[in-house]
């Protein structure tokens, strides 16, 4: 399968990241709010989005954000055992791992999708992987793989 | 779906304004399709700015309401109240935070705004085809459980039944009371700590409304707030405390003899035995690990001398199945273990204690019936060595927190001490004093110049045994000298941990620990009984280090949240709750093997939810193939909408 975005062009080194970051209700988002609080400073190149529970994610989610062009997505829900609603992000884990290889298989590069687990006690956690994130992404340049051409 | 929708984007004083450009995110906003009205405002949340949404809402007969403002934890039921009153339904109403999550983490004014247009862009595409719904309704059980029977959990009982309520208090060990009944006297007024406590124990005892379970923990919960489920598991009852007369002929005869755990250790008790003259239940009880008449064939002497017949070796663990309300989790503390403090000579020397031992020593209940000795000679300490912080705030190598009591339990150690000997000499390591508190100043002003305790600042580095004394090693960081102090007794003031078993609890309860262990409140400052579960609150030094005046406000505080819970007939809970798309169904009941509150069954060969057990969380919609199910208000439909909006150019 022929890979467009293998050798990024010189121009796309300056190409801004733009990441969907799917946050569940009661631990990263709640996360992201305590790093609000705290003032701590990170990249504004992720847009959240938050949804009741990673459980909820429903894998046409990523899809649809790689389609509308997004160069990355994020997930980040609650710590393995302390899921709000019991054993949502376990359901989660699973079920996107499989959207992982799904995408590696389609040849998108497996850094443009992350999944990270940030409690609401994680503010500064919850910064750096935002970060982390968006530093990782830059070096790929846009993501051309799945987006819809127009 | 929403054709006229209105925006409002808050300032927040300088809050959001100082970095995102609130204007221009209103002039973008207000090109949006079906967008009607756009403005902003310096503060939403103030009394005009509420009126200005249910005014908008009127005058331009909106149908839709997104506030961009702070976290929806904040004011989402603010403006949702609002536009109630404006007459649309709160669920019309969707809150953009673009503080917390935008201006507070950004610099750059360009990205910031940008950002929190993308954010509120995203809320008017969700909010457009929120539908209006309306509160469920669930009945409540008026009942409420009550885990851990020390002081908190006592005070929330008795405030509970007070008002009329049933309680279920389950404490593990033989006896309610926890730490504070091994205490002798106690800091600032120095009453008789056994003397306050018995007569709420007996309350307790007495009160028609509250059902005691001792030697009992609650393997597991299910349900929700109003509507929990509890599984409790009582071990096997083989001293029957209505028959028990307390004779004491039993331990008589009884031939084993361990550690007295009511006793810190200090002394020895039998297997049948009452943990202290004033335990409620007033009961022996037999010490099921430690009894040779569990096989008869070896003893079973206590039985034959039992003339009330109160002993029966038959009896076999009860589990009780019971619906709560709510549940109030007083699990309480425990010591910081002494193994680890292996270079003040902590478990290696007899003369070397914890402030719960050196209660005992100074309790008319121990073993030394109120007399200071040694426990290693029986002698009277001429000279004592009081070391604060041992194992507190010294986040290297132990506890990182301060276990905030120990300063004043110290100072009331120390004049104990020289209340019973006078011509002793008592000495305390300290690191600063921590006396926040009424009369708690005074109080350890009073143990330095009235009983002459004298205060060194600074740490010991060593305890060690010489010549029939303790050598205690240390630096007076005022003076700038080393000290080394020949002692007859060594008191360390332990830090204070969460109670063994409290993580257990946690899991069992799904409520949250803190990075320290100590069970998590739900906001540190607005909510601090709540925990994170709706219906499951905290009181005592389970969530936190805490002496008695705050365990009891704090277990007072608990009871009243649960009394005004459970005062209403009903409770309201989320509609935002999964629906089946019918047409779309083909009955595979993925779904209803992902929910986990077993809210979905199959109706017709095809998925139906009950409402009331449904929380919510989309588990469902993760897992359904052909997309047949969704959570309303945030169904996938919305969800791919605000996925656009985010990354619309
Ligand atoms: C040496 C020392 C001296 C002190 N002196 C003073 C003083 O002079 N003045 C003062 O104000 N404070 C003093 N304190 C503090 C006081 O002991 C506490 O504030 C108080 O005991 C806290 O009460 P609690 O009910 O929260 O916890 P606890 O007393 O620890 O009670 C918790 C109870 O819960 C039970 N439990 C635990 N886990 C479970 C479970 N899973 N299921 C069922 N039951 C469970 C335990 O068995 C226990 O009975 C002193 C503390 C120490 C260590
Ligand atoms: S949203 Fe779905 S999975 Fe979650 S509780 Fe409701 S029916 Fe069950």
């Amino acid at each position: 399968m022929p890979n467009s975005s293998q050798s990024p062009a010189p121009e796309a080194q300056a190409h801004e990241p733009r990441v969907v970051a799917f946050l569940c209700k009661w631990c990263s988002s709640a996360g992201s709010d305590l790093a609000g609080v705290s003032r701590i400073q990170y990249s504004a190149n992720a847009t959240p989005i938050t949804i009741p529970c990673t459980g909820s994610m429903s894998p046409l989610y990523v899809l649809s954000a790689f389609n509308k062009g997004a160069d990355g997505v994020l997930v980040s829900g609650c710590h393995p055992g302390d899921c709000h609603y019991m054993e949502g992000n376990y359901l989660a884990r699973r079920k996107l791992y499989l959207v992982k290889q799904l995408l590696q298989f389609v040849g998108l590069e497996a850094e443009r999708f992350r999944m990270s687990w940030v409690s609401a006690a994680e503010g500064a956690k919850f910064a750096e992987v935002i970060d982390e994130f968006v530093g990782d992404l830059r070096p790929l340049g846009p993501q051309t793989r799945l987006k819809a051409k127009h | 779906m929403s054709k006229r929708t209105g925006v409002f984007v808050c300032h927040c004083g300088k809050n959001i304004a100082a970095t995102v450009d609130v204007k221009k995110v209103a002039r973008e906003l207000a090109k949006d399709d079906g967008v009607v009205f756009c403005e902003d405002y310096v503060y939403m949340c103030s009394d005009p700015g509420q009126g200005a949404v249910i005014d908008a809402i009127k005058e331009n007969d909106l149908d839709g309401m997104v506030i961009s403002c702070c976290s929806p934890t904040l004011h989402e039921k603010t403006f949702r109240d609002a536009s109630e009153l404006g007459g649309l339904s709160g669920f019309r109403c969707e809150i953009a935070n673009i503080r917390e999550q935008c201006s507070w983490v950004h610099k750059d004014p360009d990205e910031a705004t940008d950002k929190a247009i993308k954010i509120s862009r995203a809320a008017v595409r969700r909010v457009q085809r929120n539908e209006p719904l309306d509160p469920i309704g669930v009945p409540v059980t008026r009942r409420a459980l009550v885990v851990g029977g020390g002081i908190a959990g006592i005070q929330t009982a008795l405030d509970l039944a007070d008002a009329g309520l049933d309680v279920i208090l389950v404490e593990k060990q033989s006896t309610i009371g926890g730490n504070m009944l091994k205490l002798s006297e106690t800091f600032p007024t120095l009453d008789c700590s056994q003397c306050i406590l018995s007569p709420k124990m007996v309350a307790v005892s007495k009160n028609p409304r509250i059902r005691l379970l001792t030697e009992s923990e609650v393997e597991s919960v299910s349900g929700f707030v109003g509507n929990f489920r509890v599984r409790i598991k009582k071990k096997a009852q083989y001293v029957d405390p209505e028959l028990c007369k307390l004779c004491d002929d039993c331990s008589q005869v009884c031939p084993v003899a361990v550690p007295n755990e009511y006793d810190e250790g200090l002394t020895n008790r039998r297997a049948i035995f009452i943990p202290f003259a004033q335990a409620i239940p007033a009961s022996f009880t037999l010490d099921e690990a430690a009894c040779l008449g569990l096989k008869p064939v070896v003893c079973g002497k206590c039985e034959e001398v039992c003339e009330a017949g109160a002993i029966d070796f038959d009896k076999r663990p009860t589990v009780f199945e019971e619906e709560v309300g709510a549940i109030v989790v007083a699990t309480g503390y425990d010591l910081y273990g002494m193994d680890k403090l292996g270079e003040y000579g902590a478990g290696r020397y007899a003369d070397v204690l914890d402030g719960l031992q050196f209660e005992r020593l100074c309790s008319a209940s121990g073993a030394t019936e109120g007399h200071i000795l040694r426990p290693s000679d029986h002698k009277v300490p001429k000279e004592i060595v009081f070391i604060q912080c041992s194992g507190s705030r010294d986040p290297e190598n132990h506890c990182a927190w301060c276990s905030k009591i120990c300063c004043m339990y110290t100072a009331k150690h120390a004049t104990l001490y020289k209340h019973h000997v006078p011509d002793g000499q008592a000495y305390v390591f300290y690191i600063d004093i921590r006396s926040g508190g009424k009369g708690y100043e005074e109080f350890v002003q009073r143990s330095m110049e009235k009983d002459g305790v004298i205060y060194l600042r600074g740490r010991v580095s060593r305890v060690y045994e010489q010549g029939g004394k303790l050598r205690v090693l240390g630096v007076d960081t005022l003076s700038g000298r080393n000290v080394e102090i020949a002692a007859d007794m060594v008191v360390l003031a332990q830090a204070m941990e969460p109670s063994k078993g409290t993580a257990e609890i946690a899991k069992t309860l799904k409520i949250g620990l803190g990075k320290d262990g100590f069970l998590a409140e739900a906001h540190p400052k607005l909510k601090p009984v709540e925990s994170v579960t709706a219906g499951i609150y905290l009181a005592g030094a389970a969530q936190g280090p805490k002496d008695i005046p705050e365990t009891v406000a704090q277990a007072s505080a608990a009871a009243s949240k649960v009394i005004a819970l459970l005062s209403k007939e009903e409770l309201h809970h989320s509609p935002t709750v999964a629906k089946v798309r019918d047409p779309y169904c083909t009955g595979c009941a993925m779904c209803v093997d992902a929910c986990p509150y077993e809210a979905i069954g199959l109706v017709g060969g095809k998925a139906a939810v009950n409402e009331v057990l449904c929380q919510g969380c989309g588990s469902c919609v993760g897992v359904c193939v052909r997309a047949a199910i969704d959570v309303k208000n945030v169904s996938q439909l919305q969800i791919h909408e605000m996925i656009s909006a985010v990354l619309a150019a």
